[in-house]
């Protein structure tokens, strides 16, 4: 199990790293996207994996799982939740005000004259 | 426990949902509410940094839970000077949005505005570094909102920038919480100070990826080169009162760097050894560099502050980076003084863009109301450049001070000196080239008449600069203040046995508690 989830985070931050250095914002966002899943478990591994324990204190149990964790993935869940949500709106109204969804600073005219060129 | 130490979050945080449900279409009284609540943030943050200033610490245990079972707050010198620092800028610029009427030119201003101070004093205020990361989002979120205030495809070029910068810097905030969790079993920054200093040296891999993963977190939010890049543009496009309120947001890293590296992973803690002076002290000797020449290679003026803003982090970071006393107490006055000149000069560019076309560093026809213009810039850009006789020239000073007995004394003496002139040089060339090449262009028939800013617009501009006066009038007891902030931040067992050792709820676990 600690073997999936490791792979499961590392292949989930290559591929998110992989997309946010692209130059358009739809690919860039789905890397933030995939960047977040991989943090949302590491997150959840860092009380160390266990299966079938309960969180909560009570009678006749030895093993617990660390309910800490679980809070913590909750709230980073829900704050890059929102955050995807608004950069997706900020980043379409960018697209469709400018016709151009590259991530980059804009061309000043110069530069752009000699894009148009080449 | 004193229930005074949480109103500087709770009152915006209050005042935020009421301004949007309550006063929606009516600007009067969202200025009304949003003034008066700034108005009474100042004082409470007075009345905090009085209570403080004698060396207590303040703690306020959420619902009564213990530390580390629970989330705190701590109040001690340096937060409380940085909560009083933002509550008197925010009330500045909130005076220019609304002079400006920049507030009015989209909507929700106000209500952002409040959400944003919430943020921030929550990141100074708390003591659980998973609710720090929670109150940068509060405060990040805002400032997206704030960012693109008014709209305007530049401005969302910019804020995609931003945005998509940040949540990066989130995500490796949260891989940073992660490893530290995993590490020690807890988030509680006093209760991690205790539990860092007892792992073992051969066990330290993981703390120490952490310490850097969170070193990286803190250097993105305060702009340091070369992880600056998303600072030039969205502070040049994001209206002029929120580029000035943004002005606290690269101390907000600062100040976590201080917190952080002065407590949990203090300089003579043998896991982290290296990370400040081979590190840090070099990066941040390339920001004040790079900040400086950018002042002289900006095109236009909003890029040069923005410029000037990496410069002056540069320099914070250079006195924090050196971790003795003497370096932390000369960075907490120069963040004191560059917080408030960063903001002035973001207004100062406002002031220019409503009497001109547009603010490229060409010479046009003069801007209106030149004189006063002229010399608030004047006044602004001798701060910036550390010229006397303003605090910029002290605050440099302190920090050359500091630096005399560093290894690398040599190097960080040429490069503050050299990019100080570099930045003379820089901002010299921007207001002549603004003010007075101005008056050899003959304006052509047609031209249309710039409006001249309102006169609120200059007192808060004036504000800020007097307040510039008053910390270089003051420097003595200034410095004599956060010398003895410095005194407390490296004498941390106080802070610690504070949090740690008050009772409340889960202290002494028993049976019952279950």
């Amino acid at each position: 199990m600690e073997f999936l989830v490791a792979s499961a985070v590392g292949v989930m931050t290559a591929g998110g790293l992989y997309l946010m250095f692209r130059l358009r914002t739809f690919p860039v966002i789905l890397g933030m996207s995939l960047l977040t899943y991989a943090v949302n478990v590491f997150l959840f591994a860092s009380g160390r994996l266990t299966t079938g324990a309960p969180p909560i204190l009570s009678d006749g149990v030895s093993v617990y799982t660390d309910p800490l964790p679980q809070a913590l993935v909750l709230t980073a869940i829900v704050i890059s939740f929102g955050m995807t949500a608004v950069v997706v709106m900020i980043g379409l109204g960018a697209f469709l005000g400018s016709d151009d969804d590259h991530v980059d600073d804009q061309l000043d005219d110069e530069n752009e004259e000699a894009r148009g060129k080449s | 426990m004193n229930h005074w130490i949480i109103a500087p979050i709770v009152l915006p945080a209050l005042l935020a949902p009421f301004i949007v449900l309550a006063a929606r279409y009516h600007i009067g009284i969202q200025r009304a509410f949003s003034v008066a609540g700034v108005l009474m943030l100042v004082g409470i943050a007075a009345g905090l940094a009085v209570q403080v200033s004698g060396g207590d610490i303040v703690l306020y245990q959420l619902s009564d839970w213990a530390a580390p079972f629970g989330i705190v707050l701590v109040g001690d010198r340096l937060s409380t000077l940085m909560v009083l620092l933002t509550a008197v800028l925010a009330l500045f610029v909130l005076l220019y949005a609304i002079g400006s009427g920049w507030d009015n030119r989209g909507r929700h201003f106000h209500a952002l505005f409040q959400f944003q101070l919430m943020g921030i004093m929550g990141a100074f205020l708390t003591g659980d570094l998973f609710n720090l990361f929670v109150f940068f989002e509060v405060l990040l979120i805002a400032s997206y909102g704030l960012m693109i205030h008014a709209g305007g495809n530049a401005r969302l070029r910019a804020g995609v920038q931003y945005v998509l910068f940040n949540l990066i810097g989130s995500t490796l905030f949260l891989f940073a919480l992660g490893s530290i969790y995993a590490e020690t079993g807890t988030l509680n920054m006093a209760d991690l100070a205790n539990r860092v200093a007892l792992i073992a040296p051969e066990d330290t891999v993981g703390i120490r990826v952490a310490a850097v993963l969170l070193l990286l977190v803190f250097a993105i939010k305060a702009a340091v080169v070369p992880l600056h890049f998303w600072l030039p543009s969205s502070y040049a496009e994001a209206p002029a009162p929120v580029a000035a309120l943004f002005a606290i947001m690269t101390k907000v890293g600062a100040y976590a760097i201080i917190r952080v590296y002065t407590m949990i992973f203090p300089p003579d803690l043998a896991v982290t050894a290296g990370l400040h002076d081979l590190w840090l002290l070099p990066a941040a000797l390339l920001s004040l560099a790079v900040g400086m020449v950018g002042v002289l290679a900006a095109k236009r003026l909003d890029r040069l502050v923005a410029f000037s803003v990496i410069g002056s982090m540069g320099m914070v970071m250079v006195s924090i980076s050196l971790f003795t006393p003497a370096g932390i107490a000369a960075a907490l006055y120069y963040i004191v003084h560059s917080t408030l000149a960063g903001a002035a000069l973001f207004l100062i560019s406002d002031l220019v863009r409503t009497g001109r076309a547009n603010l490229e560093l060409t010479a046009q026809p003069p801007v209106a109301g030149t004189a006063l213009t002229a010399a608030l810039f004047f006044a602004g850009a001798i701060a910036m450049a550390g010229l006397p006789p303003l605090s910029g020239f002290l605050g440099k000073m302190l920090v050359l001070d500091a630096a005399y007995t560093s290894d690398l004394m040599v190097w960080i003496w040429v490069i503050v000196l050299g990019s100080s002139l570099i930045s003379i040089v820089g901002f010299a060339r921007a207001g002549s080239t603004l003010f007075w090449k101005a008056h050899s262009i003959t304006l052509p028939e047609d031209a249309v008449v710039m409006s001249r800013p309102a006169p609120l617009s200059y007192v808060a501009v004036g504000g800020l600069i007097s307040l510039l006066v008053a910390h270089t009038v003051f420097a003595g007891q200034m410095h004599a203040y956060t010398t003895s902030m410095a005194a407390q931040l490296f004498t941390p067992e106080p802070y610690i046995s504070t949090v740690v050792d008050t009772p409340g709820k889960m202290s002494k676990p028993t049976k019952k508690d279950h």
